[in-house]
């Protein structure tokens, strides 16, 4: 028995009044974004507050097919079906028992079988069928017992047109889907957590675009490339990203000429900060994200963070605020960013960076020794962003 | 302007190789193993740049086994006598400048049971004669030495080397690493007592992925691909036609006036070390390697400490100009420039190396375009350096 279809389960779309429907166009959006590259024909269907995926070809790749299931934020569970031709009910139980041998053989588990009539011209109810099969089950097979409270197993046969039958569900990745809570600009290094960051924001449906400073010839162009490859990495979870270049270098080489060195990285970051909310407020962003975490580095701990924060208006969101290393680098490796994150390429971050930063600037003196870049920092920030490129990525 | 000054990691076609390989790829597209006319004609060219390739290291045709490039004829000449000979011993000598192709094989070599011994060399990039004069035993059964080495482009004495093994070890094979070598110097492995030597293609204006092994006929080796029984057995897979006929019209080429370009090179090579001279009277400059007309003729290395060699690099790169960070093969790893480090060179400038390698085609002009903007760059590099 082939499994023709997916019923896709979503959790949290299913809580929003009025909203809904707007939530599920964005999710059937998703699923048939992850599909377009699929073997076979294979239509996503929304109908009575489900969605499902069927195929309409003699063949497709089933595994491809979950494992692109598997990208769509949004998606809670996806259940493989087996859709039966109506042809009475001896030969729908003839059917379910031979699903149950072929999905389950040999196995002793407690079951329940929960039959649902859409098609209320089906001659038997719902409690009958659900009785009655049971009865065909324990008959047939006699590991088997009947636990209506907690089964290990749950038989779904659904009456249609078809009758739909699954029992398994194997989890998604949650969150929302991509596009339906509005969009951020993420701060991209070529590092492991910004990936991250841009991966967890993007869950909860937020779409991403991303801003990348480069310094050449201080960072290479394969630093530059890496985090292209980054960008495009993400994307394949949240859809197109519009990247923006931006060439640092002048600016940093002047805060290197003017500031404290202890300070540098400081005063670059509120730089990057200030250039990212411009672009950020361009496209309509309604935030900026970083993948900064409570004391990783000098700049990340709480003073440092307050000092870099405090140049723009727009809300930073830092899902990795709290978050330990290790358990970034596992979220990295599971979603596949961390092998290009640790290639070795200098980032601009790095390559100025004093052998004794301050860890706890005070918000004075920071403004204070800003000051000093009055003269033409202002032309600078102007020409960095004047000669900014754009990658379109994951398209 | 753009000036490509890398040539030691890789370098355009001749014309007339291009016209090679576009002719065995669109019209003699035959596999010399077929029985027909057309795998007769594939065959044909296959003959003729074996017979182009023996003439000038005056060896026999039979002698000559082609490979995918540099680094399969090193691993074949080390693991393939290795494993041939290891009943007369298991003694295996290197020296501390060899490339990755020899080094790595050297090391698996080790962990499958055979002593392999580094041998010294001195502060130019020679190898010291007297160590490796104590290091040859009995036992010895394999020497592997660089004839111009990729990153500071020293030169060893092949004939020397090769009289000392004959009288110290007379069982040991020798081989010789001469890809930066070949299409400079002249090669004749039979004078110079050399058993083995590999070159490549694409270092000489051939194409990339084809190369060869001369193993004279004396040598045992183990062949290392099996498969169809292609070359003698020694080298099974369909011959790469193209990259064949490619690298015999090369070597064809590259040694017709061998002398003029040559000399046209360490012309070149004068240019520069001397506006580096120059430059060295105000800011740190420090040349790597042998004497001008010692050292091979297209390769100068040099260090400019306070400016890491990558940043350098891609300055320069801004300005048209490419060059190359140490070895273009190690720029992958954050490795320590090895035949620097070899060669007793401190930290700072082994990482503010840069090596310029140039062709027979290199002309002054591009040379004094590539110094006037060292004499830009280099002093407003050095003033963002990391503090």
């Amino acid at each position: 028995m082939q499994y023709r279809a997916f019923l896709i389960k979503y959790a949290e779309i299913a809580l929003k009044g009025k909203n809904r429907y707007l939530f599920e166009n964005a999710l059937v959006d998703q699923i048939r974004r992850a599909l377009k590259n699929v073997e076979g024909d294979l239509r996503v269907r929304k109908e009575q507050g489900r969605i499902y995926v069927e195929c309409h070809s003699d063949t497709y790749d089933y595994e491809e097919c979950l494992q692109a299931l598997g990208w769509v934020f949004g998606i809670v569970g996806i259940c493989p079906v087996v859709i039966l031709e109506d042809n009475g009910f001896e030969e729908l139980t003839k059917d379910v028992l031979r699903y149950m041998e072929e999905a389950y053989p040999g196995c002793s588990l407690t079951f329940k079988v929960n039959a649902r009539r859409a098609r209320k011209a089906y001659p038997l109810q719902s409690m009958e069928i659900n009785a009655r099969l049971g009865e065909a089950i324990l008959d047939a097979f006699p590991g088997m017992g009947v636990d209506v409270h907690h089964p290990q197993l749950l038989l779904n046969v659904e009456v249609r047109e078809k009758i739909y039958v699954y029992s398994q569900e194997i989890p998604g990745l949650g969150g929302m889907p991509a596009g339906c809570n509005g969009k951020a600009m993420l701060l991209l290094s070529g590092g492991i957590d910004s990936p991250v960051a841009g991966y967890m924001i993007s869950r909860r449906g937020v779409s991403i675009e991303a801003v990348y400073f480069h310094a050449p010839p201080y960072t290479s162009e394969r630093a530059r490339q890496k985090v292209v490859d980054l960008a495009t990495q993400v994307s394949a979870y949240c859809g197109p990203v519009r990247l923006h270049v931006v060439n640092f270098t002048d600016i940093q080489l002047y805060i290197y000429d003017q500031c404290p060195h202890d300070e540098l990285t400081i005063h670059m970051r509120r730089y990057m900060m200030r250039i990212a909310e411009h672009f950020a407020v361009e496209d309509g962003c309604q935030g900026l994200v970083t993948g900064e975490s409570i004391g990783q580095v000098a700049s990340q701990t709480m003073q440092s963070l307050t000092a870099t924060n405090q140049v723009c208006t727009l809300p930073v969101y830092r899902p990795l605020i709290a978050f330990d290393k290790q358990d970034i680098i596992e979220i990295a490796q599971k979603i596949g960013t961390y092998e290009t994150s640790v290639l070795p390429f200098e980032d601009c971050c790095t390559i100025f960076v004093a052998k004794h930063p301050v860890t706890k600037p005070s918000l004075k003196s920071i403004e204070r020794s800003e000051q000093r870049l009055k003269e033409k920092i202002d032309d600078l920030v102007a020409q960095a962003i004047e000669t900014t490129e754009i990658v379109m990525v994951g398209m | 302007m753009e000036v490509y000054l890398d040539h030691a990691a890789t370098t355009w076609c001749y014309k007339s190789v291009q016209d090679m390989v576009v002719r065995t790829m669109m019209e003699d597209y035959g596999n010399p193993s077929s029985m027909h006319r057309k795998g007769v004609a594939a065959e044909a060219y296959v003959k003729k740049a074996r017979g182009i390739v023996a003439r000038q290291l005056k060896v026999r045709e039979k002698e000559i086994f082609f490979t995918s490039g540099g680094t399969e004829s090193n691993n074949l000449a080390l693991a393939g006598a290795a494993w041939a000979n290891r009943r007369q011993g298991n003694r295996i000598l290197f020296s501390a400048l060899e490339h990755a192709a020899v080094k790595e094989p050297m090391k698996r070599l080790k962990e499958q049971g055979y002593e392999t011994v580094e041998i010294p060399v001195d502060r130019q990039g020679v190898l010291s004669l007297e160590a490796l004069r104590e290091a040859l035993t009995p036992e010895t059964i394999l020497v592997s030495v660089m004839y111009v080495n990729n990153e500071v482009g020293s030169v060893q004495p092949i004939e020397e080397i090769g009289a000392l093994i004959r009288e110290n070890a007379p069982g040991a094979l020798f081989h010789v690493d001469a890809i930066q070598a070949l299409g400079k110097y002249k090669i004749h492995p039979a004078r110079m007592g050399i058993d083995l030597l590999s070159a490549s293609g694409h270092k000489i204006h051939g194409p990339k992925g084809v190369g060869f092994l001369y193993i004279r006929e004396q040598a045992k080796i183990q062949p290392q691909i099996l498969g169809g029984g292609q070359q003698s057995g020694m080298r099974s897979g369909t011959d790469n036609v193209p990259g064949i006929a490619g690298l015999g019209a090369a070597v064809e080429e590259v040694y017709r006036d061998l002398e003029k370009r040559v000399d046209h090179m360490y012309h070149i090579k004068e240019l520069l070390t001397a506006g580096l001279n120059r430059l060295g009277e105000t800011e740190k400059v420090v040349i790597h390697g042998m004497s001008l007309r010692a050292g091979a003729p297209h390769i100068v290395n040099v260090s400019f400490p306070g400016i890491r060699s990558e940043v350098l690099l891609h300055a320069l790169e801004d300005r048209g100009i490419y060059v190359s960070a140490g070895s273009a093969c190690s720029t992958h790893k954050r490795q320590k420039n090895t035949t620097l480090a070899a060669m007793g060179v401190d930290q700072a400038q082994r990482e503010s190396a840069i090596r310029f390698s140039f062709c027979e085609e290199t002309t002054e002009d591009e040379i004094r375009y590539c110094l006037q903007e060292l004499e830009r760059s280099v002093p407003m590099l050095k003033r963002y350096a990391r503090r």
